[in-house]
């Protein structure tokens, strides 16, 4: 058995077992943002769902021998960090939305007592 | 040494697919938000570096190579960066650690670190805000 006939046994098991664990951590994340239970919990679970993707396909183009897909996996990994960005000043400014407005109304419940009185 | 090369690189790629499983499933079991993301921003770096440094050893160019290895140091650099902004973002809006949690180093005035961390607002009258003043701690 010589080192080719390894390689020829060996790599392709190993690609296609990655493949499996890969949709199996999928299928996970995805049970995990339909769980919630908050906002962030879900960014963060789409944040692994890119990183996954970038794995994904990684190893298909070593799979395939398409290794121009590296490309692909560059610019899903900028999207993925610019939509995590992005998603975490969506919560900040959507918290500050929510303040704003009980301040509003602690603001008119004091102006109804204070023309109450 | 092709074969050598091509048996590396799919182990690489094994391991990092198991390291991105081992993620997965801590962000499904563990208690609260800190500690999945604890799971989740450290395997998902380690993983697509790893994946990445095998299509590195794999590839067909050595343009190609060299930009699978900026891909591992650009997502090295990018992965901290939106955890720790996703962590902030959760503290800020009231996102509380685990009961059992140890330590919780950050101060328990959650509208003084919204008041640090929010940029001023740009438009609306100041008449819109009443009673900014009399609110602050």
């Amino acid at each position: 058995m010589t080192l080719r006939d390894l390689a020829d046994l060996v790599v392709p098991f190993a690609l296609h077992v990655a493949m499996a664990a890969l949709a199996l951590a999928f299928l996970l994340v995805i049970w995990r943002i339909w769980k919630g239970p908050t906002l962030a919990d879900r960014v963060l679970g789409l944040d692994l769902i890119t990183s996954t993707t970038v794995c994904f396909i990684g190893v298909i183009a070593i799979d395939t021998g398409f290794t121009i897909y590296v490309d692909v996996a560059i610019g899903l990994g900028l999207v993925g960090f610019l939509a995590t960005v992005a998603f975490a000043r969506f919560i900040l400014v959507q918290e500050k939305k929510d303040e704003a407005a009980s301040h509003r109304l602690e603001a008119g419940d004091k102006a109804a007592d204070e023309g109450s009185a | 040494m092709i074969d050598v090369i091509r048996i590396l690189a799919a182990l690489l790629a094994l391991g990092g697919a198991l390291f991105t499983l081992a993620a997965a499933i801590g962000v499904l079991r563990l208690p609260d938000l800190y500690t999945r993301m604890h799971a989740a921003s450290k395997a998902g770096s380690v993983a697509t570096g790893m994946v990445m440094i095998a299509l590195a050893l794999v590839a067909a160019s050595t343009g190609e190579a060299l930009r699978a290895l900026a891909a591992v140091l650009f997502f090295l650099l990018t992965a901290p960066i939106s955890a720790h902004l996703l962590a902030r973002a959760a503290y800020a809006t009231g996102t509380r650690l685990w009961p059992d949690s140890v330590l919780d180093e950050m101060p328990q005035q959650p509208t003084g670190l919204r008041r640090i961390k929010l940029p001023p607002e740009p438009s609306g009258p100041p008449a819109d805000r009443p009673s900014e003043g009399s609110v602050k701690p």
